[in-house]
């Protein structure tokens, strides 16, 4: 069982939005059950800060030894932060995916989005969990 | 694999036995320094770093580090759609003639008549074989000859008005196919197989309209099945107006049996380093010529062949033609190793080249398949086998893969075709004796009895080679490419 | 026939297990319709001496000349010890070091041709080989492409080898290439570079270039960084011994033909393409790499590494559709620079720069001979002749020498009656003087 934390959103493509305090700005990951499919991860292409995205746009690449995968912003939005210490030890991903392995921070450009993300219940079902 | 280690575990760098002035091979010396002919400020002021290391001991140094490869002269290479047949010794020679090795490609036609005369027969053979009309041997490598193939498609469409947008890849392709076509500039749509694990006729026709440029089939696929509606596949593709390409990867199977231009295919490519025994090399060098009907015979690479009565020439003046894919001719010496091959077997031999590959296949298949399931069942010349029943034991492909190495056999190709779960992909050859088989089944047999009982012994493996598992994440986190040399 | 083990009594029994009656039973999945009936249309099976015997007679159908051609191949001496590396079975017989724990000797290998090729260029790191020298530089421009994905013109150099300016137009999906002429003295017209790499993703340039000038690349490299365009060095292995290498003097990504690195002449193939680039550029760099780790015990090991850059993994996103390298030449080209070490590579260098300064005083003293530029050149130079330089050629081939390249055969350079002549360490004065002869008596 992998975990998926209640207060999250979650796309179908395994990435997990957290709000923050700022109303505006959310945070961007992948799963647990993400990270435990590809395995050890060996590197994490991000964009840069400023770059605007749509909803399910890929904003980004993730590595691990036999496996690659797009990520896929979860909401329309521009990057206001980039987890840089990713680039030094992208195994942060596998060992923290929900806090020291976050990856993007971005303002949200429309905040009824979020009506297009699930919950945590409905995550664990989309991965049969 | 190392029984009597004389020398030091692990082998040192050849950097790491260099003791700086120690004189390497005697060379010829110029009188004068490179200051007296060219201005210094082009000059370097240290040579580059480079091991000072006496012959003797790089000799050793090679032989040692030899030791550690294993490689066809040992024993059984099963390496799916590799076809790691026996290197037959007479190429070696025939390719190191000086007449043959010694020849510059920039030497005019008229003083290099055998290695045209070489190629020609070549070609003319290949021709024969896949039953078509022309032929390119320019291209280095079987992923060189996908790429001129499409490009000889984006040539053709280009000439009839409209370049075409997309090239149809089933997803049982090699990883080459999407690569290539992505290359040629083409979007790439994946074909879902069906359940026989071949092309989908409903999904085919679904997928085919004016912006497609071409299929790319390899037939028998990576299942190692043939393509049984290839002539409807063929049909299909034409009348959307797109041509057929072959990956001729699987062509061990075929020789003598059956010929691709006979069923509608429009251009293929070779691998002489898989079906005409020419050395892998431990990573190259191949040969990948790719054979074409008559309509695609003006876009080929330049320079061409042509023959007038006994003399032979390149023929640049090609206005059509797609250029160049290699610097020079090809891999000429590739070619004389599969020419030799080709005159030994003659046209029985080569006939018997696809019996024995698929008797081989086959018996090993039937011998395996109680234990290992084929979801799609045996192929020709390979069958793909799924490791799935091994989980409920904790034991991988993988995990059986290296076992395999243990036993003095190399692995074969694992988690490919990405269509079959937990992939074995085997492909034994015609060279493997029915003792060496029986002995190969009985180690298949054995690692998964193992894995039943003592899954610990599998999921560790390899346990006899000269190092274990490797930390491949570790290599990919911190890349370290080079040896640095201490500053002095 | 020639190398299928079975007897008539293995199988039957192989065929009785599979289940089947015949070994015609064993093609039935081929629809009837498609089967051929009749036989390949090839020569009867030969035994292996009449094949040695025929092979041998076409080998002899090439002339044996006393070579001074170049353009890109050149006749180096390769010690014999290199040969015989190459003729062991654990070497030749082997594949791609798919399974590191029984391929080490491969992967090391590599790791060493990558160390020493990296240290030639004067660059971060080097790949594990491309097909050739024209291949690697379409690579190059390709990974130049996918760096600067806003821009589309590929500059490149009149002066480089036109077989790489026709591998790269065909084969690396560049839309628009511009051409950058050369001066009088054969280099890169330094007054051009400027604005034709206005918004270009690269320019690509040779050293030395085609001729066998000697560029100055420092000025190219500043107007590069200038213009925020790549610059990318096909370059000669051999003269690194003695030449600043590119990478030193700001080259973005260096490529070469590593064929002079103890590789036959072979008519042009196999030989080996060498890529190296500046460590900004690994994660787009094309081809295999061999990266040095541990197992489980802390021991040293090697791993083909960095794989999801490649088409297996990657597939259409890949950066190359490349498979294999050219492994087996990678591993002739580490023996040999491991024999000379870093004065015999130095010894070969000045050595060729002697023997070609010499002929180039001899030829360019007779009547009718002057050289078609006059930058400082290594190994290699043009001179223009009194005559058709094919007929030259012919008249040199009679008296067992091969004077060159003409110049005529290559598309940008057909109206310039020149040969292009190279000279090795392998060339002695004396053969130096059958040459001028040659040419003289032409």
């Amino acid at each position: 069982m992998s975990k998926i934390p209640d207060e999250l959103f979650y796309t179908e493509e395994h990435e997990y939005v957290r709000r923050t305090q700022d109303e505006t700005i959310v945070e961007v990951g992948i799963t647990d059950y993400a990270q435990g499919e590809l395995g050890d991860v060996v590197y994490v292409e991000l964009p840069s800060v400023g770059t605007s995205f749509a909803r399910l746009d890929p904003f980004g690449t993730i590595e691990a030894v036999k496996a690659v995968s797009d990520l896929f912003s979860p909401m329309a939005g521009t990057v206001t932060e980039v987890n840089e210490a990713l680039e030094q030890d992208p195994s942060l991903v596998n060992g923290d995916p929900y806090g020291e392995g976050w990856m993007l921070r971005f303002r949200v450009k429309n905040p009824a989005e979020f009506e297009q993300l699930m919950g945590a219940e409905e995550y664990a079902a989309h991965i049969g969990e | 694999m190392t029984p009597f280690p004389y020398q030091p575990d692990p082998t040192p760098l050849i950097f790491e036995r260099s003791k700086p002035g120690r004189p390497g091979v005697p060379v010829p010396r110029a009188t004068r320094g490179a200051e007296a002919y060219l201005p210094a400020e082009l000059l370097r002021e240290e040579p580059p770093r480079l091991p000072d290391v006496p012959e003797f001991e790089v000799v050793r140094h090679y032989v040692e580090l030899s030791l550690k490869n294993h490689h066809v002269d040992r024993a059984l290479y099963p390496l799916g759609s590799c076809t790691m047949k026996y290197n037959p010794k007479v190429n070696e020679d025939m390719a190191r003639l000086p007449g043959h090795a010694g020849i510059h490609p920039l030497t005019p036609d008229e003083f290099v008549q055998g290695a045209l005369e070489l190629m020609y027969e070549v070609a003319e053979a290949l021709k024969a074989i896949a039953g078509m009309d022309a032929i390119t041997l320019q291209p280095p490598a079987g992923a060189s000859g996908e790429m001129t193939g499409i490009l000889l498609a984006r040539a053709y469409h280009t000439a009839r008005g409209n370049p075409r947008k997309v090239v149809l890849v089933p997803d049982s392709a090699h990883g080459t196919n999407p690569a290539t076509a992505a290359r040629a500039d083409y979007a790439v749509r994946s074909l879902k197989s069906d359940a026989r694990g071949q092309i989908d006729l409903a999904a085919l026709r679904a997928a085919l309209n004016e912006d497609v440029a071409a299929l790319m089939l390899t037939n028998p696929s990576t299942l190692g099945r043939f393509e049984t509606d290839v002539t409807e596949i063929a049909k299909i593709v034409h009348d959307a107006g797109a041509l057929l390409y072959m990956d001729g990867a699987n062509m061990n199977a075929l020789l003598g049996r059956a010929r691709p231009g006979g069923f509608g295919v429009d251009m293929m490519h070779f691998n002489l380093h898989k079906t005409f025994s020419t050395p892998h090399g431990g990573g190259g060098p191949g040969a990948g010529p790719v054979a074409v009907t008559a309509a695609l015979a003006p876009y080929l690479p330049v320079p061409t062949l042509e023959r007038d009565g006994e003399r032979y020439r390149r023929v640049w003046d090609r206005p059509d033609s797609i250029g160049k894919v290699h610097g020079f001719d090809g891999n000429y010496g590739v070619l004389v190793r599969a020419y030799t091959y080709i005159r030994i077997n003659g046209r029985e031999g080569l006939a018997r080249v696809a019996e024995g590959a698929v008797l081989n296949n086959r018996y090993l298949s039937a011998r395996m398949a109680d234990t290992y399931p084929l979801p799609f069942g045996p192929g020709m010349h390979e069958s793909v086998f799924s490791g799935t029943f091994l989980r409920e034991h904790g034991v991988k492909t993988l995990d059986v893969a290296k076992r395999l190495l243990d036993f003095g056999f190399h692995a074969p190709t694992i988690y490919f075709p990405l269509i079959v779960p937990e992939a074995l992909m085997i492909e034994p050859t015609e060279t493997a004796t029915k003792d060496e088989l029986d002995r190969f089944a009985d180690v298949m047999l054995a690692i998964a009895d193992e894995a039943r009982r003592t899954p610990d012994v599998v999921t560790g493996a390899p346990h006899t080679t000269p190092v274990g598992r490797l930390d491949e994440s570790k290599a990919a986190r911190q890349p370290n490419l080079k040896y640095e040399w201490p500053t002095d | 026939m020639a190398y299928v083990p079975h007897s008539d009594a293995d199988i039957q029994a192989m065929l009785e297990t599979i289940g089947v009656t015949s070994m015609a039973d064993l093609f039935d999945s081929i629809p009837a319709a498609q089967r051929s009936t009749a036989a390949i249309d090839v020569p009867s099976a030969l035994p292996e001496v009449d094949v040695v015997r025929e092979v041998t007679r076409l080998a002899r159908r090439n002339a044996e000349l006393v070579c001074f051609a170049g353009g890109g191949i050149y006749d180096h001496y390769a010690p014999s010890a290199v040969n015989h590396i190459l003729l062991r079975s654990e070497w030749y017989t082997a594949y791609t070091p798919y399974q590191p724990e029984v391929a080490q000797g491969s992967l090391q290998v590599i790791y060493e041709f990558q160390t020493m090729i990296a240290e030639l260029f004067g660059l971060d790191v080097a790949n594990a080989s491309m097909y050739d020298g024209p291949t690697a530089a379409a690579e190059a421009v390709v990974m130049a492409l996918g760096v600067k994905p806003d821009r589309t013109d590929v500059v490149i150099g009149d002066s480089i080898h036109p077989h790489t300016r026709q591998v790269i137009s065909t084969a690396s999906g560049a839309r628009q290439l511009v051409s950058l002429p050369f001066g009088p003295d054969g280099r890169v017209d330094l007054t051009k570079v400027g604005d034709a790499l206005r918004g270009a993703a690269c320019v690509v340039v040779q050293q030395p270039n085609f001729l066998g000038v000697i560029e100055d690349l420092e000025a190219i490299a500043a107007a590069a960084q200038e213009a925020g365009a790549l610059l990318i060095v096909a370059a000669d292995p051999v003269a690194m011994a003695i030449l600043k290498s590119p990478g030193s003097q700001g080259a973005d990504v260096v490529v070469g033909e590593g064929q002079g690195l103890g590789c036959a002449p072979s008519f042009g193939g196999p030989v080996v393409g060498l890529f190296a680039a500046r460590r900004d550029y690994l994660r787009r760099m094309p081809g295999r790499l061999s990266g040095a780790t541990v197992d489980h015990d802390g021991r040293r090991g090697f791993v083909l590494t960095l794989q999801a850059r490649e088409q297996q993994i990657r597939r259409e996103k890949a950066t190359s559709n490349i498979c294999t390298n050219q492994a087996l030449l990678a591993l002739a080209a580490t023996v040999h620079l491991a024999l000379l070490g870093r004065t015999g590579l130095r010894h070969i260098a000045e050595r060729s720069l002697e023997g070609a300064h010499h002929a180039f005083d001899a030829i360019t003293a007779l009547p009718g001979y002057e050289p078609l530029v006059d930058g400082p050149f290594f190994k290699e130079f043009a001179v223009r002749t009194p005559k058709p330089a094919r007929a030259i050629l012919g008249h040199a081939a009679e008296r067992g020498v091969l004077a060159g390249v003409a110049l005529t055969r290559f598309p940008g350079f057909v109206d310039r009656e020149a040969l292009l002549i190279a000279v090795t360490e392998k060339r002695t004065d004396d053969e130096i003087a059958r040459l001028v002869d040659a040419l003289r008596t032409a």
